[in-house]
């Protein structure tokens, strides 16, 4: 084993740090470490501006990035699939449009949930991701073609979209805009009840994640070696959608659908490690998930600027030449 | 040494398939300790899902699998498919661990007793100096080399092959046969080997399982086999003696040659003048060929002599005059 896996603590340290200090308003950095030592600064406001506001925006990139990038691992190794991902098989769709459906219902003329709390958020984004799972496991049964299935991932992604179209259509601007935003995707909008939500999510996803390593690793042989090796395919499989979907969903429900980044870390992270063993793998890609989120963010903040890009703009920039890079070297890159 | 006696697996009235749709029926077959087995059949009759219903990954229509220790079956049973692996990324000895994974517990630790069993695995099968190479480097004889010390790492007495030595080269399909025979009888384990590699089943398998059309299988000693023409009925041999192991050649020209001399050099003449279209006898014939010293061919053609320095030159004479 080589030790270069030691760079993303580091790196994900370093960019926990540059974002706190990173925003539209400039603080010292000597007065945010007292910030967050608890001390009093000069400036009242500045405490609120780390703590109420970029101190939840960090702590939602690193949940949101590690929660992401398990998903995407899971997905990959499953399916034996470099391009397999949360976002590509439609898993985010799925959320969406059980989000959508809970925001917007009232256009249907329903009440789903007046005010939902956040747990009701998850398990509906988190059903809406395990339905879409299901459906395209069922299917990638029946079609071994890797080609088939992804479109057949992106056609289920596009109906779950045209449904949140139509949902949109019945409703008020109102609602049409606060949903649009949140398809932007946006790590800044949680308050501290809503990270714990998230927190706890991605401590129960890992978990399942790390107790079915030993059926991950075996996957790689693919599921008739798996089986003659002794593990319980079937059940196995159901914990892998368990974790997938719920990391897939809570993150969705919060932050909106963001791309890329459950796709693109397993590969960079595999490039650095080259290990199968998913005991190492899945706290690397937490690592490498939220390192990248965190750098997401603060390239999305635009240094020096008012404006903050949307977060799936960023993503996008980084993943798809990650995307075009496996498909070009596709002998070479594999799950 | 070994014990021939000892069953390490039996089907009671198995039958295989998918549904309705039966492959095998009925089949009461065993294998013994310290046993080759070469299981034969024509492409398409369900082979590949025999081994699987055998291996405990496809549940048979009906009947039973059994072997005499109580164990799961992957501890009894390891498997080598024609499945590809797709994480290419992987390293051998990564490959030849997974092996140990029905020893191990959630945190895949091995102990130094798994060390010990995956060295000698990679050692049995000669493969030392690639366990750092990644599978894509690898060829396809030594991917399958690596497949096998996986199997033998899983340790367990008996196991299963579905046609490996497919895409080999013909040293490589000699190789691993001598490997899993040699396998079979120093560490006394039951080796069943789907193959389509008719005349090395033939010469090193301890028993054959031969593939009928009515969902049956005959099982024997090659020879027997051979020689009471249940390979016959069951490949329908067109133009191939198995007796003699032969392809058979028409005498199309009409023509017969009479040739004397022992030896290599008198088979490959024979085959060589078979293979154009002669005929060959050792009675008296119009012309007569015979078999000198340092391969030397001498032709005796109405009472005209005539010595050729290769099998060549040879048939060129003798179908120029024709």
């Amino acid at each position: 084993m080589n030790k270069r896996w030691i760079i993303l603590p580091f790196l994900l340290f370093a960019l926990f740090g540059l974002n706190l200090s990173l925003g539209s308003v400039r603080i010292p950095f000597a007065d945010i470490l007292s910030i967050l030592a608890g001390k009093n600064t000069t400036v009242q406001v500045w405490h609120d501006i780390i703590w109420d506001f970029r101190m939840t925006k960090a702590l939602t990139c690193i949940l949101a990035g590690s929660a992401l990038s398990i998903a995407g691992l899971l997905m990959q190794t499953l399916f034996r699939n470099a391009l397999a991902g949360p976002d590509v098989l439609g898993l985010s769709s799925g959320a969406s449009l059980a989000v959508s459906l809970i925001f917007m219902s009232p256009a249907l003329g329903i009440e789903v949930l007046s005010s939902p709390s956040p747990w009701a958020v998850v398990a509906a984004a988190s059903a809406g991701c395990g339905l879409v799972f299901i459906l395209v496991l069922g299917i990638s049964y029946r079609i071994h073609d890797n080609t088939s299935l992804l479109i057949i991932g992106l056609m289920l992604g596009a109906t779950a979209s045209s449904l949140v179209s139509v949902l949109q259509f019945l409703s008020n601007a109102e609602d049409q805009q606060a949903f649009l935003l949140w398809t932007f995707g946006s790590l800044g909008r949680l308050n501290w009840n809503e990270i714990q939500v998230l927190t706890w999510i991605l401590v129960l996803g890992a978990t399942i994640a790390f107790l079915s390593a030993k059926a991950l690793n075996a996957w790689f042989l693919g599921d008739n070696y798996a089986r003659s090796l002794g593990v319980n395919i079937s059940r196995s499989r159901l914990w892998v959608i368990l974790s997938t979907s719920i990391l897939t969903g809570a993150v969705t429900a919060f932050c909106g659908p963001i791309a890329f980044v459950g796709l693109a870390v397993p590969h960079l992270v595999k490039l650095l490690i080259r290990t199968h063993n998913h005991l190492i793998l899945i706290p690397a890609v937490m690592v490498g998930g939220a390192a990248l989120m965190l750098l997401c963010d603060i390239l999305a903040q635009l240094p020096g600027s008012i404006y903050v890009l949307p977060i799936n703009a960023i993503t996008a920039l980084i993943g798809a030449p990650v995307v075009i890079s496996i498909i070009m070297k596709a002998k070479r890159i594999s799950v | 040494m070994s014990d021939p006696q000892k069953i390490l697996l039996q089907t009671r009235d198995l039958s295989v398939g998918y549904g309705k749709q039966i492959l095998f029926r009925d089949l009461n077959l065993t294998v013994g300790a310290g046993n080759l087995i070469c299981f034969m059949g024509p492409n398409g009759i369900g082979k590949s899902t025999l081994i699987r219903s055998l291996a405990g990954i496809q549940k048979p229509v009906s009947g039973e699998v059994v072997f005499p220790s109580a164990k799961q079956a992957h501890l009894h049973m390891a498997i080598v498919l024609t499945d590809r692996i797709t994480s290419v990324n992987m390293t051998v000895a990564e490959l030849v661990t997974f092996g140990r994974y029905p020893y191990l517990n959630w945190r895949v630790q091995l102990t130094a007793e798994d060390k010990r069993i995956i060295e000698r695995a990679i050692a049995q099968v000669h493969i030392g100096h690639l366990v750092d190479k990644r599978l894509f480097e690898l060829s396809d004889g030594q991917l399958q080399m690596a497949m096998i010390a996986r199997a033998i790492a899983q340790d367990t007495p008996v196991i299963l092959l579905d046609e490996p030595t497919a895409h080999l080269d013909l040293n490589n399909r000699v190789e691993v046969m001598k490997l899993l025979k040699n396998i079979a009888r120093v560490t006394n384990k039951g080796i069943l080997i789907a193959t389509h590699e008719l005349d090395l089943a033939l010469q090193m398998s301890d028993v054959i399982w031969l593939a009928g059309k009515e969902g049956n299988i005959v099982s024997g000693t090659p020879e027997d086999l051979v020689l009471n023409g249940t390979f016959d009925d069951i490949f329908q041999f067109k133009g191939f003696d198995l007796r003699t192991g032969k392809v058979q050649h028409e005498a199309h020209l009409g023509r017969t040659i009479r040739l004397t001399g022992d030896g290599y050099t008198y088979l490959w003449t024979r085959n060589a003048l078979e293979r154009r279209g002669f005929g060959v006898t050792t009675e008296e014939s119009g012309v007569s060929v015979m078999i000198g010293a340092n391969n030397q061919w001498s032709v005796l053609d109405e009472g005209d002599l005539r010595t050729f320095d290769s099998v060549h030159d040879l048939i060129s004479y003798l179908e120029k005059g024709l």
